[in-house]
């Protein structure tokens, strides 16, 4: 058996800044004010169910989207040479790089009131407020996580054996076969992981429904960001809450994952 | 021979292949028969798997022509030709069970799903994995890896299976297990095999027909006995199990001069006085009292072999490789004799000994004693020796004043080894630059195709004035 010794600095890290701040938010969640038990705080976080469900629907269309433009952008970029490859990467990261906030300013501008898209599909006798609705909430998720569907689905893809493709080709399959039969199935871990990495991050996201939706857009992080200010406990339960959803959530997953890589 | 009377299936016409401007293949021609096990063996970077993938169809020749069934079939895709490919890491899918491995191409061609099971059942029966439906490919062992690789090609029933050094994972007991076993299948499904591999010993023991090929080329096709017997040149004799190659005269037919001695042999045809290269297998020579013996040498190695004693004798500054059932002492002299019928002369790999090269002086300093020449586009400086600027000059190189260049600068970069014989006394070794080949003596063994710089010692050089630089100009 390996040592454990060199595992008990993420032991240690784990406990400081994840087990201890967890037991903090569950305790917090069923107190009141006074630390005495009550279950009020949970009580109060089912006020916010709509908003839940919202961000939720959100997060699963920004997901969606993001799956269905990342998927074939992943597939091309495979089958790049290995050049053009790294620097599809390198554009896919660059955004990155920059201020999350900056990006979503950028956003506001190009979104706003004869702002110029505005400018430009009046040009074409269209006239429309793009920003301040959950479309625009959508748009800015799928932009901000994109490359976080990309990047796991184009590893997985381009670590497929060549040789693998060539035997489906030689056994009887066309280029449309070949993909179904052989780079779909293969390419399943890296959906999965692509999908954890959007889903969870979106459900949880706020500041971009604040500056970029409506008032009915607000999502659940907006509300937690919010109500921490005023009653830690509520706070704590609507936390604990989308905890246990994200949690059954990826569970979810990681079964259908499994599932995937035995049949 | 009753191979020859079968119907041709595939047959490669001229085929050229180039990569990055590297020539892979240079123009072959091979014909492939039905129902009949051939191997194509050559050592690594020869252009064998490219052979193998171009009858796949996963690779087009950029000049030349691929017929099947005498039909022209250079554009038709690989999922279009009736050929199953065995590759060389078997590339199973390793998101399918064994089942579903093998039923692949079934299921593909839409078969009723009754069928395909019976087809897989019977397939795995065949290659002895019956049992194992259900596993997981990547769970197998090699060996099984291997036969789910083979029933996977065979259950879809080409008229051709192509196999890429399919064994070339699997321990020495196992190969040997396996060898049998494919013959034995290719025997029973009475399919075409046309099998890739760089082992000569699989090579004999398998083939109906064997395809030596080296740098791009094929040297010689044959049954396995006329490759061992009857090599072409040096190269393949080396390639082929082990040989003693040595330089010789041809004095005349049938008189054959090696090591100072004069033997009779029974090759004709070769004019007279002409250098040739001698192959004498090791268990062909005959060890004798000195005075019976045509060559005589002193033992200076014996090594037990279990089958036979493998003993180096030194004649004069060459050695003779024999194998023997007795035993002679180290140390002791000993007489050795060979039947005319062993003794192979081939000709030379190269049509010359020493390298000429005709050159016009580009530059040139009398006070130094020097010039230069142009060589493949590299400047070339001879010290030592002056010819004024405009003098055409031959330069004859022996090939002992040819050197690999130990700091890497030599006078001609990139310099491709073509092959390395060992010929008793030294290595010689074939060169090939951009525009032509070289001979070169060397007593280290050097890598096959690989790169290397050339240096020239034009101390030892012959020159030779062909014509004066024109005056006037």
């Amino acid at each position: 058996m390996k040592s454990r010794k060199p595992s008990i600095p993420y032991i240690v890290w784990m406990v400081v800044f994840t087990m201890i701040p967890i037991v903090m938010i569950g305790f917090t969640a069923f107190t009141d004010n006074s630390g005495n038990f009550s279950l009020e705080p949970l009580k109060n976080a089912f006020y916010y169910k709509n908003v839940f469900l919202k961000s939720l629907w959100i997060a699963f269309i920004s997901t969606a989207i993001c799956l269905l433009l990342a998927y074939p952008i992943a597939y091309l970029i495979t089958r790049m040479k290995k050049s053009s490859q790294n620097t599809m990467i390198m554009l896919l990261m660059i955004p990155m790089w920059m201020n999350f906030l900056l990006r979503i300013y950028a956003w506001i501008t190009i979104l706003q009131d004869n702002g110029p898209l505005d400018m430009a599909l009046s040009m074409l006798g269209i006239h429309a407020t793009y920003i301040g609705n959950t479309g625009a909430v959508v748009l800015g998720m799928v932009y901000e996580y994109l490359p976080f569907m990309i990047l796991p689905i184009y590893t997985v893809m381009s670590k497929i054996d060549p040789a693998l493709i060539e035997a489906a080709q030689d056994l009887g399959s066309n280029n449309i076969s070949v993909f179904r039969k052989v780079i779909f199935p293969l390419s399943i871990p890296g959906i999965i992981s692509g999908i954890t990495l959007v889903f969870v991050p979106s459900a949880s996201t706020f500041l971009v429904s604040q500056y970029l939706g409506g008032t009915d857009d607000i999502m659940i992080g907006d509300i937690i960001d919010k109500i921490f200010w005023t009653d830690q406990h509520t706070g704590s339960a609507i936390s604990l809450i989308l905890m246990i959803f994200i949690f059954v959530f990826l569970v979810l997953m990681n079964f259908f994952g499994d599932e995937e890589a035995i049949a | 021979m009753e191979n020859s009377s079968k119907k041709t299936i595939v047959s490669l016409k001229d085929i050229f292949v180039r990569f990055d401007g590297e020539v892979i293949l240079n123009h072959i021609n091979l014909d492939i028969r039905e129902k009949e096990f051939v191997t194509i063996l050559g050592p690594s970077g020869c252009g064998k798997t490219t052979t193998l993938r171009i009858i796949g169809g996963f690779i087009q020749p950029e000049g030349g022509d691929v017929y099947y069934d005498g039909k022209r079939i250079n554009n038709l895709p690989p999922y279009k030709r009736n050929v199953n490919t065995v590759f060389q890491k078997y590339a199973l899918f390793p998101h399918l069970n064994v089942f579903e491995n093998v039923a692949f191409g079934l299921r593909l061609k839409k078969l009723p799903k009754n069928v395909i099971k019976e087809k897989v059942t019977n397939m795995l029966a065949v290659v002895d994995l019956k049992g194992y439906e259900k596993r997981n490919v990547s769970k197998l062992s090699g060996g099984q890896q291997q036969r789910v690789a083979i029933a996977r090609a065979l259950v879809c029933n080409p008229d051709i299976i192509l196999l890429d050094e399919p064994l070339g994972a699997l321990d020495l007991k196992l190969r040997k297990s396996m060898q049998l076993e494919l013959k034995e299948i290719q025997q029973k499904s009475e399919k075409t095999f046309i099998y890739v591999t760089h082992d000569q010993e699989e090579a004999l023991t398998m083939s109906d027909r064997v395809v030596v090929m080296n740098n791009g080329s094929i040297e010689q096709i044959g049954s396995p006995e006329d490759i061992y017997n009857e090599p072409v040149n040096a190269f393949v004799a080396d390639f082929i199990g082990e040989a003693n190659i040595l330089n010789g005269t041809m004095i005349d037919d049938c008189r054959i001069k090696i090591l100072g001695k004069e033997l009779e042999c029974v090759d004709k045809g070769f004019g007279k006085n002409t250098p040739v290269d001698v192959v004498i297998r090791p268990e062909d020579i005959e060890i004798t009292e000195p005075e019976n013996g045509q060559l005589v040498g002193e033992v200076v190695s014996s090594i037990f072999k279990g089958v036979h004693y493998e003993m180096s004798v030194m004649c004069g500054k060459c050695e003779i490789l024999i194998h023997s059932t007795s035993q002679a002492e180290v140390g002791s002299t000993i007489g050795m004799r060979v039947i005319p019928f062993n003794i192979q002369i081939m000709n030379k790999l190269l049509p010359f000994y020493n390298n000429i090269i005709e050159a016009e002086v580009t530059y040139a300093n009398e006070n130094e004693n020097s010039f230069e020449f142009k060589l493949e586009g590299e400047t070339v400086t001879v010290e030592n020796h002056f010819f004024s600027v405009g003098t055409k000059v031959k330069i004859s190189l022996p090939p002992e004043a040819l050197q690999l260049a130990g700091d890497g600068v030599g006078d001609l970069k990139d310099v491709y080894i073509e092959s390395v014989i060992y010929k008793g006394e030294h290595n010689e070794i074939i060169l090939e630059s951009d525009e032509r080949k070289w001979l070169m003596l060397s007593d280290t063994d050097e890598q096959v195709a690989t790169y290397v710089p050339l240096a020239f010692d034009f101390s030892k050089a012959e020159f030779e004035v062909i014509s004066n630089a024109k005056e006037g100009r």
